[in-house]
């Protein structure tokens, strides 16, 4: 297929020519030279690594504390997707590797970046370093492989990786931006992020208002998992099918319950969901059966959080556990211990805020979410009823049979 | 102004700092410090640097912020 | 002041000295264990730990100016930092001097506590099972009246309660997983105590 003018300007990120970087240079055209912030600011670039925080601003606070410190930053193309229910990052990785090291490469120059990074899943690096071999980038980028663990894409415990060291969140007394790899100013930034910045580069008007959509559903009973891009703002309804589904999981595994009722009437933007106790997060959206439940899909998950955490604060490490107990009491069919969902709350109300990252706060909405959304099942359950029908579990954990 | 914060990864739940400021400190039933919110009382100050100094682990520390954030 | 005053002075010194120094140490793997006192607050006893430590740096001072002084033993200013230089039982006596030099360490480390790097501090702290030996077998190869009664009772006493206070201090430490590790058996261990009904421990962090 030839390209014609300036595709780019109108292409999703994933109707690309492929990986190979003789087809990314004939349809998207040369990286041009561009004022990077400007850029970034006006285009309104959001991080779509799951904080969603404006990219301009980070770009702003990277290269002050490069100035303050004189000390050349590092670039990091955080491509470690955390999130076991997402599979934007590994997806664009493979099907546009090249708008990625664009990215990198723009903000690399624009920071004056001596090193760069890409993380990533291993399985994807020697395609990634075949790609590398393709480019004459001024800032060589190193890549590095990063097991899975829900907290690997942390940016501290990231750059902690990349140092060396155990994958940990630390403290953000300096922030990574200030002191990050190598004690350098460290920009982090989601492989997505950076792929609509190379697009945005290029006058892409789209790229910064639409994101990528890990789907997963069930359509008459056979699971179906894809990635789309999606412009922002699109109703739910439109992205998932909705008629067979009980509740919508919004985000990911740090995301929340919506009701399928109130979900179709939702829209893919900050405005619309943060009423709804929702936010865009990594960017799943999940659509439960009607024939699971939904307390056990969540327990098994919360148990899977609880057992990632990273075990260096107190009120994480005894608060999540327990709660991950409960929520598999209340799973069952049975009649919990009393006081059981007033324990939850008060566990629940000891940990955001107090951790060293927002582990505990997210897995503690989630829960909060879940026991808001299911009441019925909840209810269900304490007469020993359940209306789970399919021994088949439908949100991926890993290490567990899926 | 000056704040009380905690590391919450050097905390290993002592608990001294809660018996030498109880006004500004108290314990969950794990036994972490769970700080009073906002700016230290200025009468607090002294009380707060013996209980930062007392910290076996130093993870109790005041803070100075001339803005939040 | 006689030659049999200095020494008995110097004897009282040391031995009340190795008395407060096992104390000390005790005190302080109480601390580090989360460990309680019946009666006491915590910050009492982190309170006496640094106080009784503070008092028997300041009792060895006489017990080592005694030493120097009496001219009956050949002990010189030098012994009190330069190990085996003594003229009188200088293995001995050396012994007691790295003692010296390591709890000077100590204590000036942790005057400075809070205006050093913590790893430093906690370095030289940990100095301290090794300094209790050397201060012990200085005490039982310099002294010359360990022969029975009450003082071996009392040196036997010391001996038991610092091996079993820096005993229970490597259990702890045993028994705290690394971070890794931790969140994954709290996970096992909470969910084995619902199922049974059983109350679920603290979990430490450190």
């Amino acid at each position: 297929m030839t390209a014609m003018t300036a595709p780019s300007l109108t292409r999703g990120l994933l109707d690309g020519p492929g990986p190979s970087f003789g087809d990314h240079v004939v349809v998207d055209g040369p990286l041009p030279v561009v004022d990077l912030h400007t850029l970034v600011q006006e285009a309104a670039l959001m991080g779509r690594g799951g904080a969603g925080f404006p990219t301009a601003t980070k770009l702003r606070s990277v290269a002050a504390a490069a100035a303050s410190t004189r000390r050349a930053p590092v670039v990091v193309a955080n491509g470690s997707e955390g999130e076991p229910a997402a599979a934007k990052d590994a997806t664009l990785l493979l099907l546009a590797p090249h708008l990625v090291f664009d990215g990198l490469a723009l903000v690399a120059g624009s920071l004056g970046a001596t090193t760069a990074y890409l993380a990533a899943d291993p399985a994807l690096l020697p395609a990634l370093s075949a790609h590398l071999a393709d480019r004459s980038d001024p800032v060589g980028v190193r890549l590095h492989p990063v097991a899975y663990a829900f907290l690997s894409g942390e940016e501290s415990a990231l750059c902690a990786a990349i140092d060396g060291k155990p994958a940990l969140p630390r403290t953000k007394f300096p922030p990574v931006r200030e002191r990050g790899v190598g004690g350098r100013p460290t920009l982090v930034l989601n492989v997505e992020t950076l792929a609509r910045l190379a697009l945005v580069a290029r006058g892409s008007t789209l790229a910064a208002a639409s994101m990528l959509v890990t789907r997963r559903m069930e359509i008459g009973g056979t699971p179906w998992v894809d990635v789309v891009d999606v412009p922002l703002g699109t109703p739910v309804g439109d992205v998932l099918r909705l008629d067979d589904a009980q509740a919508v999981l919004i985000g990911g595994y740090a995301g929340t319950w919506v009701e399928a009722a109130e979900a179709a009437q939702l829209r893919l933007d900050r405005d619309s969901l943060a009423p709804a106790g929702a936010a865009l997060g990594a960017g799943v959206l999940a659509a439960l059966p009607a024939d699971r439940c939904g307390l056990a899909e969540t327990a098994r998950v919360v148990g899977h959080l609880a057992g990632e955490s990273a075990g260096q604060c107190g009120p994480c490490l005894n608060g999540l556990p327990r709660i991950a107990a409960a929520l598999e009491l209340l799973a069952r069919p049975l009649t919990p211990p009393s006081g059981l969902l007033r324990d939850v709350k008060r566990w629940s109300g000891l940990l955001p805020g107090r951790g060293a990252c927002s582990h505990p706060d997210a897995t503690v909405r989630l829960v909060a979410s879940t026991l808001r959304v299911f009441s019925d099942e909840l209810a269900r359950h304490r007469a020993g009823r359940c209306r789970g029908r399919s021994a088949r579990p439908f949100l991926p954990v890993p290490g567990r049979p899926q | 102004m000056t704040r009380l914060t905690v590391d919450p990864i050097a905390c290993t739940g002592h608990g001294l700092c809660a018996e030498l400021l109880p006004e500004g400190i108290s314990l969950d039933e794990w036994g972490y410090p769970m700080l009073a919110a906002g700016e230290l009382p200025p009468d607090l100050l002294r009380t707060a640097k013996k209980a930062a100094a007392a910290c076996p682990v130093r993870a109790l520390r005041l803070r100075d912020d001339v803005r939040l954030g | 002041m006689t030659g049999v005053v200095l020494w008995y002075l110097n004897r009282a010194t040391g031995i009340t000295s190795l008395v407060l120094m096992t104390l000390t140490v005790v005190l302080g793997t109480v601390v580090r264990r989360h460990g309680r006192i019946p009666g006491l607050p915590r910050f009492a006893v982190q309170g006496l730990h640094r106080n009784v430590g503070l008092l028997s740096a300041l009792l060895l001072v006489t017990h080592v100016g005694t030493a120097i002084v009496d001219s009956y033993v050949d002990i010189g200013v030098s012994s009190s930092f330069v190990p085996f230089v003594a003229g009188y039982r200088p293995f001995a006596v050396g012994l007691g001097t790295l003692a010296v030099d390591l709890l000077l360490l100590v204590l000036v480390t942790s005057l400075l506590r809070n205006h050093l790097p913590l790893r430093l501090w906690k370095a030289v702290h940990l100095t301290s099972y090794l300094l209790w030996p050397l201060a012990f077998v200085h005490g039982i190869t310099a002294g010359t009246d360990l022969g029975g009664g009450w003082l071996l009772v009392l040196v036997i006493g010391c001996a038991a309660a610092a091996t079993w206070a820096s005993l229970a201090a490597l259990a702890a430490r045993r028994n705290t997983p690394p971070s890794a590790e931790r969140a994954a058996a709290a996970v096992t261990v909470t969910s084995d105590a619902f199922s049974t009904g059983t109350p679920v421990r603290v979990f430490r962090n450190g």
